[in-house]
């Protein structure tokens, strides 16, 4: 009876649909080929230790997603819309980067300022860029999708307007640390990166009420102003959040290849990091969220590419493998689907129950 | 209430904005103008209104010199009155094309990201008197609707490649293929050529993927078959970008690539950093895709104002594939782009 119960907590919580999707996904693997889950320890070309594997790749290549995701929740729940400019926002902070290392010179050999500062100056300018969203659904009321398209067009152009339209290439390795390893740590960077995120966000939303305020303005606006929050605010807020986010995932999408392709560098990642709220159950529709289950559902969905990749799979295809996932969740998530099954739970546990009692 | 008063802010902005572009662009047209008469005075004839429709000049760096040459070839010194417009997406091109042919460009110049789609555009573009030259992609449509095609032969870029490819006489070939965007001219030609000497010689292609000309899906490809443990011994990417993709995955597996090293790394377009790659004996072979085309089309343009015939409606540009064992600093100073 007890198990039982337990059963039926772990189902209703929120987090179940990624652990699920993701227990799918493991098992499938699992049977399809062992070697799957083998991690080995190698090393690269430049003779320092790394670590490989599926399991690796997956955790490795989920790290912008999982970074998206954290803010992407913020601005969900907040604001109760998406923000579909954060791949066109990704470019331009790229570009700041490489714009700052390298200065007018495209092919830099010594670079023209310290990472660090390259860095910043991509978060501030993606904080600046997250504000102007944010001021735009906040205090101008404009649906987020609409708010967000304005910057999803003019991104990518602007972040070529940056740098002159020119493709700068960064010969120093240190700055490849970021989007592969660091020499003697055999971990990826970017799952570096992306854990002390994590860390980060779950010990603001521990110590302070960003949740309760983000949560109270998704759910009513009205009655959170009549609480004293300003919602305006705290929508703001969540938008530079994910500002920060979109800084640090762009900077790891250049380190992976010390270089910037405008038009496609982070293509289509806004609909990958909706689609991770999504699968993590959260409300699309603001309110309530469950940031766990969110970057849980990054990894799912990069679990599901790699996977894919595995097979052979046409990677022109992958897109509709991911609508499948997308039609099962609004399938599932829907009420009056919702209704039958907890319709169909309890018969079956009526059913139980008046065996147990014979 | 307050939705209508937004909306109609909204409205209002957007026309604005609107306005504002438009007045930009008057301002352009009217600056030269200006200065015309005199001018065209001393040139003793009208500027040639061309119509360019392009890809995206962010797509790669083949693209950003293509328009870089156009830019700086049809401007007004030269005679020419150009307007541009840019996408990677044929309706839009079509939009573009439809657009132009009623401002009533004098010749349409056109590299077309699909190729189909195009015949009744191109009707159009013919009943109003319009010319219309191709560049650097080929179309599907007739060739009465066109004056002149300047093409790269991809099917012989990527015939070149593979015949470079079987010199190296590489005891066993096992390849991963990594392609463009699918259905594009480049892809077509690159991949045809491989596929053909694949099937020819009885080389063993490991895996065909598209990355889209995306230099992390194509690590993310090959990184996939490293995990996967399987053999190979020959990255052919259609791309320099997704050939460096690539080659960032060999290097985290501790993989060789280059001259006389493991796998033989081959990519396309010729752009500076990868014929310095090359240079640097890391990557074994690198296609030419020529992008400089616009003294090709000035050519047939002048041709066309003179009245005389085209003989030769498709034009070949001349392409060359280096090889790292071969290349020197001043192929790389000369054919980078």
């Amino acid at each position: 009876m007890k198990k039982n119960n337990f059963l039926k907590d772990l189902v209703g919580r929120q987090i179940f649909i990624p652990i699920a999707a993701l227990l799918v996904l493991a098992l499938f693997n699992l049977i399809a080929d062992p070697a799957f889950f083998k991690i080995t320890l190698g090393t690269n070309s430049t003779g320092d230790p790394v670590l490989s594997g599926y399991l690796i790749t997956i955790l490795d290549y989920g790290s912008e997603l999982a970074i998206l995701a954290i803010g992407m929740t913020l601005v969900t729940a907040a604001s109760g819309g998406q923000d579909i400019s954060v791949g066109a926002a990704m470019a331009i902070a790229g570009s700041v980067t490489l714009k700052v290392l390298c200065g007018s010179n495209t092919r830099p050999e010594t670079l023209q300022a310290p990472i660090i500062v390259g860095f910043l100056v991509a978060v501030i300018v993606a904080m600046l860029f997250g504000a102007f969203n944010g001021v735009l659904v906040a205090y101008f009321k404009i649906q987020p999708m609409v708010a967000t398209l304005i910057l999803y067009t003019a991104g990518r152009s602007i972040a070529a307007w940056i740098n002159n339209n020119e493709l700068p290439v960064i010969s120093d390795p240190a700055f490849a640390y970021a989007g592969g390893f660091i020499p003697g740590i055999p971990i990826p960077t970017t799952c570096i990166i992306a854990a002390v995120c994590v860390i980060l966000i779950v010990l603001v939303m521990k110590f302070t009420a960003l949740r309760l305020y983000t949560q109270s303005v998704g759910i009513n606006e009205s009655s959170a102003r009549l609480n004293g929050l300003n919602p305006e605010m705290i929508k703001i807020l969540a938008y530079v959040i994910l500002g920060v986010c979109v800084a640090i995932a762009g900077f790891i999408k250049v380190s992976r290849l010390s270089t910037i392709n405008y038009s496609v560098i982070a293509k289509d990642i806004e609909m990958d990091a909706i689609l991770a709220v999504a699968l993590g159950g959260n409300a699309l529709s603001g309110g309530k969220f469950n940031m766990g289950a969110s970057i849980l559902g990054a990894y799912v969905i990069q679990f599901l590419t790699t996977t894919l990749y595995k097979f052979n799979v046409p990677s022109a295809a992958l897109p509709a493998y991911k609508a499948v996932v997308v039609i099962a969740l609004v399938v599932l998530s829907a009420p009056t689907v919702k209704d039958k099954l907890s319709g169909l739970g309890k018969k079956l546990k009526s059913g139980k129950q008046g065996k147990e009692g014979a | 209430m307050k939705r209508k008063l937004l909306s109609a802010l909204l409205c209002a902005s957007m026309v604005a904005v609107m306005l504002v572009g438009c007045g930009n662009g008057d301002k352009k047209a009217d600056e030269p103008k200006a200065d015309e008469p005199a001018a065209a005075e001393e040139k003793g004839d009208e500027l040639i209104k061309v119509g360019i429709i392009n890809n995206d000049p962010n797509e790669s760096g083949y693209r950003t010199a293509n328009d870089k040459d156009l830019k700086e070839f049809f401007t007004e010194e030269n005679g020419y009155e150009a307007s541009f417009a840019y996408s990677l997406k044929n309706d839009e091109q079509i939009a573009a094309a439809q657009k132009f042919v009623t401002d009533g460009v004098d010749y349409l110049l056109l590299s077309a990201a699909d190729t189909a789609g195009w015949d009744s555009v191109l009707q159009d573009a013919q009943a109003a008197g319009i010319q219309v030259i191709l560049f650097d992609r080929t179309i599907d449509a007739s060739e009465d609707l066109y004056a002149a095609s300047i093409v790269s032969d991809m099917d012989k870029e990527g015939e070149t490649a593979a015949t470079w490819l079987k010199d190296q006489a590489l005891g066993e070939y096992n390849i991963i293929h990594i392609q463009g965007v699918m259905g594009s001219a480049a892809q077509q030609g690159r991949t045809k050529g491989l596929n053909d000497m694949a099937d020819a010689e009885g080389w063993n292609i490991i895996t065909q993927q598209t990355a889209e000309w995306n230099a992390e899906k194509a690590q993310q490809i090959v990184q996939s078959e490293i995990d996967k443990g399987t053999k190979f011994n020959v990255i052919y990417a259609e791309n320099d970008d997704m050939a460096k993709g690539a080659v960032a995955a060999l290097d985290k597996a501790n993989i060789t690539h280059g001259v006389g090293k493991e796998v033989v790394v081959m990519g396309f377009d010729c752009n500076k950093w990868a014929l310095e790659e090359l240079l640097n004996k890391n990557w074994n072979y690198d296609g030419q895709c020529n992008p400089f085309q616009a003294s090709y089309i000035d050519e047939i343009i002048k041709k066309l104002e003179n009245g005389e015939e085209i003989a030769e409606k498709t034009i070949i540009m001349e392409e060359k594939g280096f090889d790292a064992e071969e290349i020197t600093q001043d192929d790389v100073d000369t054919y980078g782009i």
